[in-house]
């Protein structure tokens, strides 16, 4: 009786493996401050190693827009769906860069923190999770950005800027982004502790992932077995409902972006149950 | 004492040897598929015991094997060993930084380790944030290191600049505030490697001093050292750990007078005809390395207490520097430096150096010694370091007078001495 009760008051038992679904969310609800911190130390030591700041933020959409506003644009001719070009690529590129940038930033988790990650134990969740955040304050920029851009239209251009409803969505689908940028680079950290050679496979691939997402161009300008293989992409309809809500053009279908839910929910079960099991012994491979 | 708060039961730690290659993803998918038709593990079968001076022939090695003990509340256990005995290993399984292979730990309690001072350190940010951020990859909330905060700075003496970026604080300021952090830490369980004990006499004194404090408090220290001095001062208990086996636990005097008597203290000399196995790293290896009898035709002589010796070491250097720093500690058995000695001398790239430090007869005491070595570049940049390269034994020899009890004393200099008998 007495040693039943003893054997109940152990607050942990370290095992060698741990239960597929014995995840420690209660443990990384109590190291909440941590995760927080490591935003602000992020967003802080980024700010203080430059003289532009948080400016840097806009540089790269904006050229990126302007590239491809002569590349694809004048040059190629690729059809904007009747939104003025530089609004068209902007508005893509804010929602691309910050996917792109979770995933990222989240894909080498492990490798990049394995020297404080090897001498004190936190949830490392805190990590990926943090950069997923601090990801939010570089958005925010960006979009306010594209704000002023618009305005400049309505004024300079006279553009008959028309959102509707659906851009309430807007916080939904930066859910959808971070969730499923997070998922995806958890998965790949977990998997390069071991196999290396996946890191170069995802700097390559995400620059090709692009070209598979309705950055550059409208998806109503694909048509056929393209078009179905483009929709098979969870990030499709994010883009295009975006755009849809901006400026009325676009492709939305409650169904597609229910598909992309799905799919950044089951991505997100196996990220974290994968990084889960790593998190234990990867320490031994790094 | 009260009730037991670590069990450590039935613990086995493996390791891979040898670099990641396609056999990696073989042996893993082979061990899958022993897994999912639930056989054991077929690399387990053939892992070699943790033993240093053999060369491993496997591919898997054993760190720890069927380590088996309990710690009750409020005791300050130390763990020693040689180094390379697993002891760190079993830190890192009981900070949760690496998983176990088989068995189990059951824990009692919040347990803090404290493996480093200032990890995660931000050198771009403020002191001010740097302790909050340390605070909290050690454990604490926010409002716990408000609560705290004036205390810490306090403790830590650099107020002043508490709003600078420690990029800008000096080593020993850096330091300060980081243990600053880790000392006031309130877990019942401290987990604490002895790389914290590195550093001035002061900043020793005053980790030592803390971790008696917090024992005093009722809380469980488990304690990692190659220093016998300060685990029998701070211990009530100990265990000793050997090729990855538990092999003496008890008392700290017993266990560290078994230590000290075990004969792990022989390790005059040793040579590699390979040189990426020989100790080191990319930048610098130690070929070969020996304490040399130069009182004596065979330099593998026993050593007394009249030899005159060498310390020989054969280096290869592979850095960019032109130059190299090598130094040595000369240290008792328990852990005391006695005293250290450096040298720089040229050591062109790829070509093996001699470095030879000769120790005159009538210098040292009866006793076992270890060598530390460190190597720096010419920019003060420390490129490698050993703390126990090597260990001799140094004998007594028969004296004129009765008394052949151990004469006190680090070292046993021959003085000279004049006696005149004065006329009344």
């Amino acid at each position: 009786m007495k040693s039943a009760s003893r054997q109940e008051e152990w607050t942990e038992i370290i095992t060698p493996r741990r239960g597929l679904w014995d995840i420690p969310l209660r443990e990384l609800w109590r190291y909440r401050d941590l995760t927080w911190l490591f935003v602000l130390r992020d967003i802080k030591a980024q700010y203080k190693q430059t003289i532009l700041g948080p400016l840097w933020f806009l540089v790269q959409p904006l050229l990126s827009t302007l590239v491809f506003f002569f590349i694809f644009n004048r040059i190629a001719r690729l059809p904007t769906d009747g939104i003025p070009p530089v609004l068209f690529y902007l508005s893509g590129i804010v929602l691309w860069s910050y996917f792109a940038e979770c995933l990222n930033k989240t894909s080498n988790v492990f490798t990049v923190n394995a020297n404080i990650f090897g001498k004190v134990y936190f949830p490392r969740l805190t990590i990926p999770i943090s950069v997923v955040i601090g990801g939010l304050v570089r958005l925010a920029t960006q979009l306010f950005t594209l704000a002023i851009i618009i305005i400049y239209y309505i004024y300079a251009d006279e553009y008959r800027f028309q959102p509707n409803l659906a851009l309430l969505l807007t916080p939904l689908l930066i859910v959808l982004l971070a969730a499923l940028g997070l998922s995806l680079g958890i998965i790949f950290s977990s998997l390069t502790t071991k196999y290396k050679d996946l890191s170069f496979l995802l700097a390559f691939g995400v620059q090709l992932w692009m070209y598979a997402s309705p950055v550059i161009y409208p998806l109503r300008a694909v048509t056929g077995k393209l078009r179905d293989i483009l929709l098979l992409n969870p990030v499709t309809p994010v883009i295009e409902t975006f755009r849809y809500a901006l400026f009325g053009s676009g492709y939305y279908e409650p169904g597609a972006l229910l598909y992309t839910a799905l799919f950044s929910l089951v991505a997100f079960v196996i990220g974290i149950v994968i990084f889960n099991q790593v998190e234990k012994s990867f320490m031994d491979t790094v | 004492m009260g009730q037991t708060v670590i069990s450590v039961e039935g613990l086995y730690k493996q390791y891979r040897l040898g670099l990641v290659s396609t056999g990696t993803l073989v042996h893993d998918l082979n061990r899958w598929w022993h897994l999912v038709r639930g056989k054991e593990d077929p690399y387990q079968k053939i892992t070699i015991t943790n033993n240093r001076s053999q060369r491993a022939s496997g591919e898997y090695v054993w760190a720890l094997q069927n380590i088996n003990f309990e710690v009750k509340q409020g005791e300050v256990l130390g763990i020693i060993g040689r180094n390379g005995a697993g002891k760190s290993t079993l830190l890192k399984i009981l900070s949760k930084i690496t998983g176990p292979t088989k068995g189990q730990i059951k824990i009692k309690g919040r347990v803090a380790s404290l493996l480093e001072v200032g990890t995660g350190f931000q050198p771009e940010l403020t002191g001010r944030d740097n302790i909050f951020l340390n605070g909290a990859i050690l454990g604490m909330t926010k409002a716990e290191i408000k609560r705290k905060f004036d205390e810490i700075v306090d403790f830590s003496g650099v107020e002043q600049y508490i709003d600078t970026p420690v990029k800008r604080y000096s080593s020993g300021m850096y330091v300060r505030l980081a243990f600053a952090v880790a000392a006031h830490l309130e877990p019942e369980i401290l987990v604490v490697d002895e790389v914290l004990a590195v550093g001035d006499a002061e900043f020793q004194r005053k980790c030592l001093g803390k971790m008696k404090d917090v024992s005093f408090q009722g809380r469980t220290v488990l304690f990692v050292s190659h220093n016998m001095t300060a685990v029998e001062s701070l211990c009530s208990r100990a265990i000793m750990l050997k090729e990855g086996m538990l092999e003496k636990e008890g008392t700290s005097t017993e266990v560290v007078d078994y230590y000290l008597n075990s004969g792990s203290f022989d390790r005059r000399r040793f040579a590699y005809t390979v040189a990426d196995e020989a100790p080191g790293n990319y930048e610098v290896r130690i070929l070969s390395a020996a304490i040399e009898n130069t009182s004596s035709q065979n330099p593998d002589d026993v050593i007394d207490v009249t030899s005159s010796f060498d310390i020989a070491f054969k280096i290869i250097n592979t850095s960019k520097a032109e130059r190299l720093y090598v130094g040595f500690d000369l240290c008792s058995a328990k852990g005391d430096v006695i005293f250290g000695a450096s040298h720089t001398f040229a050591a062109p790239f790829g070509v093996p150096v001699e470095a030879r430090c000769h120790i005159p007869e009538g210098l040292m005491n009866d006793g076992y010694y270890s060598i530390y070595v460190y190597i720096y570049t010419s920019d003060m940049r420390q490129i490698y370091k050993n703390e126990e390269l090597l260990t001799f034994q140094v004998r007594d020899v028969e004296r004129e007078m009765g008394f052949m009890g151990k004469i006190n004393g680090m070292v046993r200099p021959k003085l000279n001495w004049h006696c005149n008998v004065l006329s009344a």
